[in-house]
């Protein structure tokens, strides 16, 4: 049945013009349901969008991109699913895409078996390190943002640190890559206190971290609600010490939520959400304001740094199938790897064979929030 | 002796049938994790549908399974298979444990127990982060048998289907054994099994360690299949899925059981092209089952056409 059918294609295909190439199919598994959503919708939105516009440009290599998307709603099981579907019956050539950790690794030995790139929109360092041939990703770790908050916390001469985390899997993690980096920025950790995703109240940690000596700075890797209560908390029991949150939170709905107390507010973000008030001679300018307008133009939505990744990778992927000219995933995946200066909204990307993320530092903005809005401290 | 071998049969006839009616590892892929939920839903159904009990944490024992096979290699080198072994007696340990007081009272004192049995499995798993690496889940080692690294999806659906097939036999055994009617005499009424000398509490408890026993087999096959095990295996919505699939192919029926897995299974995958809607239809299709088909897809279509409900 299916070869007859693959013949009756094959004659309609053979009497329509040149013009109608066949196209380069890509494929994604997102979160675009279920708890993940949030991460899963913009880079869906993104993809389509960014897809759309390629085509009407004249899509890759004169041919048109087509891209299937699955919703794997964050179960790593029906992304492993997905993801066998992708290879073995859609036949795509790359992959961009896995909203969440779980089901970025769930899905990889897949891509690994079958030999097709897989750049991943997913944090976590573990995707990355070990480098797995054909894994990549785009995001920034969790590991760069305690970096890059102990690196500032370092220049403003301090070094005692009270740590609240959320015991969510961000929180979890965030927590532990600040523990392992700490030491490299001089950094000590004089507390440690945690709350759960649901808590509506942190004053008993923050008073115990209070009341740790020495005491100079806090820190609050989070993500969701959690980070805006203590943020109200921190003002409520009158500390005055500085405060970093994550980039975690790095959305307007913090600032919205935590109210007065975001005030003085810092944190490490991608450039996308202080896109207005970038200088003119930024090198990122170009891109993040014209990703922001794209997006926030045809869904009518805010622009998220998750749908910010999606981009990334889109165009990462495409610059690789352009440089490698041709379709064949082993070459598009061996021009990822080669993929140097290219200027995305999470910063410069130079790809190796020992670094499949090619983010630095530099790729992160210090943000202090100021009368409710974003600002950049450096 | 025909009602024992007769639904391993015509699960055999399918089985064979599906393998050579597609060329697609993609189908065989879902067919493969069909066999496997379907495994745990007839174990499911020995409880719910032969013995009357409601479980509402069976995920956790699908967790267990599951979990036992991907961390005892990771920490003490043991082979992924003695260590499935090890998941499913701790299973049929945990649910003895567990049933054996609860049991004895009587209502729905199992489902609420149950609940939250399940729900302490899925965050003991889920913030024993050292352990099990938490909500991001962990790499499961691939099962490797003499030498020969198990891969490739017909393989799989071979391994699986045999193992359906055996707890298929078994369940069809213990259906037509003593034990079975006694399982069926609790359901119809405590007081009269009772008066007829069956131990009530203890037949329950028997049916409850069976289930879990089914459970931490396909919990264990699941990880063995995937590579990878994260929480969502042993979550909420995982056993209220597992009990939606028996009831929805048909309460007390093995056949049924399977039936349903295939339906809850391989339906998301059809509706891919309207996955805003996917649960929508889901629970559309499942209400209309409930009204039309009220003892479940396949006793009522045997009743249909005349042959009484017992496959």
């Amino acid at each position: 049945m299916k070869h007859l059918l693959l013949t009756a294609v094959a004659a309609i295909g053979l009497t329509m013009p040149a013009a109608a190439q066949d196209p380069i199919k890509i494929g994604a598994v997102l979160s675009a349901t279920g708890p993940a959503s949030f991460l899963g919708e913009p880079e869906k939105k993104t993809l389509e969008i960014y897809v759309d516009k390629i085509n009407e440009a004249g899509g890759v290599l004169g041919r048109p991109l087509e891209l299937i998307v699955y919703d794997s709603a964050g179960n790593a099981n029906d992304a492993r699913t997905f993801a066998t579907r992708l290879v073995e019956d859609d036949e795509i050539v790359a992959m961009v895409g896995g909203s969440t950790t779980g089901t970025t690794m769930a899905m990889a030995p897949i891509f690994d078996d079958y030999e097709i790139p897989f750049i991943s929109l997913a944090g976590a360092v573990v995707i990355i390190d070990p480098v797995q041939p054909y894994l990549f990703k785009t995001p920034h770790t969790d590991r760069m943002a305690c970096e890059k908050i102990f690196e500032d916390i370092q220049q403003r001469g301090m070094s005692k640190v009270g740590l609240i985390s959320g015991t969510g899997g961000f929180g979890k993690s965030m927590r532990e890559q600040c523990l392992d980096v700490a030491g490299n920025y001089g950094i000590e950790i004089v507390a440690d206190e945690s709350y759960g995703p649901k808590d509506s109240d942190m004053t008993p940690q923050l008073t115990n971290i209070k009341n740790t000596d020495g005491l100079e700075v806090i820190v609050n890797p989070g993500f969701g609600q959690g980070p805006a209560i203590v943020t109200r908390n921190v003002k409520q029991l009158g500390i005055e010490l500085p405060f970093y949150q994550s980039h975690g939170v790095a959305s307007k709905s913090f600032i919205d939520l935590a109210g007065d107390a975001a005030e003085g507010v810092r944190l490490p973000a991608s450039a996308l959400l202080v896109a207005d008030i970038l200088p003119a001679d930024d090198p990122q300018r170009d891109v993040v304001v014209s990703y922001k307008s794209t997006y926030e133009d045809a869904t009518g939505e805010d622009v998220s740094t998750f749908g910010g990744h999606a981009y990334d990778g889109l165009m990462i992927l495409v610059g690789a199938i352009e440089r490698a000219g041709s379709d064949d995933p082993v070459a598009i995946r061996d021009a990822i790897e080669e993929t140097s200066g290219f200027m995305g909204t999470a910063g410069v990307v130079n790809m190796s064979p020992d670094d499949h993320m090619g983010l630095d530092l530099t790729a992160f903005r210090m943000l202090e929030i100021r009368d409710g809005e974003w600002t950049l401290v450096e | 002796m025909v009602a024992r071998f007769a639904t391993p049969l015509v699960l055999l006839v399918l089985i064979v049938g599906v393998f050579f009616a597609v060329d697609s590892s993609f189908i065989l892929r879902v067919a493969a994790l069909v066999f496997i939920y379907g495994l745990a839903a007839i174990g499911l159904n020995i409880l719910v549908g032969d013995c009357g009990q409601v479980s509402l944490g069976h995920a956790g024992f699908l967790g267990i399974g599951a979990y036992a096979t991907a961390v005892l290699p990771a920490q003490t080198g043991l082979h992924p298979l003695l260590a499935m072994v090890v998941g499913v007696v701790a299973a049929g340990l945990l649910a003895l444990l567990v049933g054996r007081p609860v049991l004895r009272l009587r209502g729905h004192a199992l489902a609420v127990a149950t609940l939250g049995l399940g729900i302490l499995v899925a965050m003991v798993i889920t913030n024993e982060a050292w352990l099990t690496g938490g909500p991001d889940g962990m790499r499961v080692e691939r099962l490797t048998l003499f030498g020969w690294r198990v891969r490739g999806a017909d393989n799989w659906y071979w391994i699986t289907a045999g193992v359906l097939l055996l707890g298929a036999l078994v369940a069809c055994s213990i259906k037509a054994s003593p034990t079975g009617r006694a399982l069926r005499a609790v359901h119809d009424s405590e007081v009269a099994a009772m008066v007829a000398g069956i131990d009530v509490a203890r037949y329950k408890t028997l049916a409850f360690v069976i289930s879990a026993v089914y459970a931490g087999v396909a919990g264990g096959l699941l990880a063995l299949y995937d590579g990878f095990v994260t929480p969502d295996v042993a979550g909420f919505l995982n056993s209220i899925e597992l009990i939606t699939m028996v009831v929805l192919g048909g309460m007390g029926s093995v056949l049924g059981a399977v039936v349903g897995a295939t339906i809850l299974t391989a339906l998301p995958q059809l509706l891919t092209a309207f996955s805003e809607y996917e649960h929508m239809v889901l629970g559309l299709i499942m209400m209309v089952v409930m009204i039309v088909l009220r003892a479940g897809i396949v006793p009522s279509l045997l009743a249909l056409v005349g042959r009484g409900g017992r496959a």
